[in-house]
């Protein structure tokens, strides 16, 4: 008699952890359009991208998080499946955050690749049970190409910290700016397009005193631009999680990360910059990364032409965090005008552009089929791959 | 020309905050008037206005601990700025738990009215919050475009009903029609009106009761022999109206309209230390 063929992924959330999952779709959502979801023996991630591919975030929750957790793998009858879903469907099921921790006691997970089945199956209180089954495609991993120790700068502050601070931006702010400023106080500006008429706009800035944050090891008078959307999302995530959210960043142009960490989940969001080709920023204090030169305008357009050759299914062991770069603490400038006067105004990259495509586009997307190791012509490659993460 | 001034309390920054509040809702961009011991909003009637015209006084010395203003000139001893008050709204909606608040007219790169927030924080400093306001500062010669309103030559003066219910009156009825008609006699009367070609629907309010206007040499002597039944009506624009009942956030000491027959509604609105005047002219 042949054996049913076992689903490919099964995993039980169970109890707070239903709600912290539920936060952590709600932040996915601000991102993209729809939720990759990729079973490894490190746990299940959850990842999503932008439309223009300049935000990408991740949530990677270990085994540990969960009450079951079965990735499936390299069996017989059992494959490794990586799809993803429409976000509005998963999110329709950890819609009510509040009525998730107050109904839901467990939350079963199954990948039925031969049904092409996602279920989600809501276990509630009194005998409920609420069975959601979404269609999935299967896809190409998600991969953002980022490595916070090629950071040049980072930042660590309780969330509630950040959080504070952009509530002073209104909610439909687009981009923000954030740099180090003389005196190690770190501030956050709104970003004024270039086509918005001097003299016209409000312009809103913060300062945040060096002892507001838990770790700072910046490059002094650095300053990226990123939008803050994607942001908040996380924050929100953050701040309801109660975790230190750490910032690494580099030179204009290059990604900003943002981590979470604790010891059952890790979070990772990678937002694209605004470069900046014509700031007189000091560059960055030696510290060994030898910067890639850094690629024509017209890069962010041309996405087709940009792939990078993926990891082939190898998942390292062990793998943790990477350690966070420490750096001379940054020296303050007397020359610098104090934070009262108004700093210089920040030159955009390319007018008349919307704001999205002046971001420089990241990573992703090889359209490899799975289970097909093979690499795609590399073309011009940004920043090499990190070093399985993942 | 310099101003300074600055907020410590709370509850005058709230209260500041909430006059701002109003005055943004009522005004996409309107002068303000700085003077040694007052602050005006002003918005005169162009046509670009839809035609009608605001005026709010307050007394700083009731908001401000501190407050300096030197004029453009010794004998002109006042500023004239034009600004959007949405942006001070905002500036101030996220200072309400700070520990003081500084504003300051700077022109850095352009004229702005700087606002620094001091917030409290955990850490040995405090936060900074800076805002950079644009203005734009209005020339002496066009200082005349902004003189005080006078009351106008009234049919009839009223006091309104309680404003929270006019505006829910008047909200329902903005979903039926662009226009609406207030009229009132001096015998307490108000009907509210709307009428389209389907349906016509007016609330009557009673009661209201009629402001004592002191008369000056019998100018007032049109409402002195006017018929106590008689109402004075105008139609004016809805949206306008709910404009002026949506921001206010508090309500006033005294509330009252005067009503120029088919010309124009002058609305009052007194709180303890701020005034506020609203015209909105009849439609054609």
């Amino acid at each position: 008699m042949q054996p049913r063929p076992l689903p490919a992924m099964k995993c039980i959330v169970a109890g707070g952890n239903v709600k912290v999952l539920g936060r952590a779709v709600h932040s996915l959502s601000r991102i993209g359009d729809e939720l990759y979801l990729e079973p490894t023996e490190n746990g299940l991630s959850l990842r999503a991208v932008n439309s223009s591919r300049s935000a990408f975030a991740s949530f990677l929750f270990a085994p540990l998080f969960f009450q079951l957790y079965e990735a499936g793998g390299p069996q017989p009858h059992r494959e490794l499946c990586r799809c993803k879903v429409l976000m509005k469907s998963f999110l329709g099921v950890f819609r009510s955050l509040p009525s998730l921790e107050k109904t839901v006691g467990k939350c079963l997970i199954l990948l039925k690749p031969r049904a092409s089945r996602l279920v989600v199956q809501l276990h509630c209180k009194y005998g409920v049970t609420k069975t959601h089954n979404l269609t999935f495609q299967e896809c190409e991993r998600l991969q953002a190409v980022f490595d916070t120790q090629r950071c040049a700068s980072s930042l660590c502050a309780p969330a509630r910290v950040l959080a504070e601070a952009v509530v002073h931006f209104p909610q439909t702010l687009a981009e923000v700016t954030l740099a180090a400023g003389p005196g190690g106080k770190i501030s956050l500006r709104n970003h004024v397009e270039d086509e918005a008429e001097p003299g016209k706009t409000m312009v809103t800035e913060l300062w945040l005193a060096e002892d507001e944050f838990q770790t700072v090891a910046v490059a002094p008078g650095s300053r990226i631009t990123f939008c803050l959307k994607e942001f908040r999302g996380l924050l929100t995530f953050a701040e309801a999680s109660n975790l230190p959210l750490t910032v690494h960043y580099d030179v204009p142009g290059r990604p900003v990360i943002f981590t979470l960490d604790d010891a059952v989940l890790e979070v990772h969001l990678v937002l694209a910059t605004l470069s900046d080709p014509e700031s007189n920023l000091q560059p960055p204090t030696a510290n060994g990364v030898s910067h890639l030169p850094a690629p024509s305008d017209d890069f962010a357009d041309d996405l087709e032409s940009y792939m990078i050759a993926m990891e082939t299914s190898t998942y390292e062991e062990g793998s943790g965090v990477p350690p966070i770069p420490t750096f001379p603490p940054c020296t303050p400038h007397p020359a610098e005008s104090d934070p009262e006067e108004e700093e210089e105004e920040e030159e955009g990259a390319v007018p008349g552009t919307p704001p999205h495509k002046k971001f420089r586009s990241l990573f992703f997307g090889s359209v490899l089929t799975p289970g097909r190791p093979g690499l795609a012509p590399a073309l011009e490659v940004l920043a090499e791959d990190s070093d399985g993460e993942y | 020309m310099r101003f300074r001034a600055k907020i410590v309390d709370l509850a005058c920054l709230n209260h500041f905050s909430r006059v701002i509040n109003t005055i943004a809702k009522l005004a996409k961009t309107c002068a303000l008037r700085l003077t040694v011991s007052k602050l005006y909003f002003i918005l005169s009637d162009k046509v670009a206005n839809g035609g009608v015209s605001m005026w709010c006084e307050l007394c700083q010395g009731n908001f401000f601990d501190e407050f300096q203003m030197e004029g453009v000139a010794a004998e002109h001893n006042e500023i004239y700025l034009e600004l959007v008050p949405e942006n001070l709204s905002r500036a101030l909606k996220t200072a309400q738990n700070a520990k003081a608040v500084k504003i300051k007219l700077t022109n850095k790169h352009c004229p702005c009215l700087r606002v620094a927030v001091e917030l409290p924080s955990l850490s040995s400093s405090s936060r900074m919050v800076t805002h950079d306001i644009p203005v734009g500062v209005i020339p002496r010669r066009l200082w005349n475009d902004f003189r005080e309103p006078s009351v106008p030559d009234f049919d009839v003066s009223i006091y309104l009903p309680v404003l929270k219910t006019m505006k829910s009156v008047v909200e329902r009825m903005k979903n039926l029609s662009n226009s609406i008609v207030i009229e009132a006699n001096l015998s307490g009367e108000m009907n509210l009106k709307i009428e389209t070609d389907l349906v016509s629907v007016t609330t009557h309010f009673k009661d209201l009761g009629n402001p004592p206007w002191a008369s000056e040499d019998g100018c007032q002597s049109s409402t002195q022999s006017r018929d106590l039944e008689s109402m004075a009506e105008a139609r004016i624009d809805i949206r306008k109206l709910l404009q002026l009942l949506a921001g206010q956030q508090v309500n006033p000491t005294k509330a009252l309209c005067n009503i120029v027959s088919k010309r124009i509604v002058h609305f009052i609105l007194l709180h303890e230390d701020v005034s506020l005047q609203y015209f909105i002219p009849a439609l054609a």
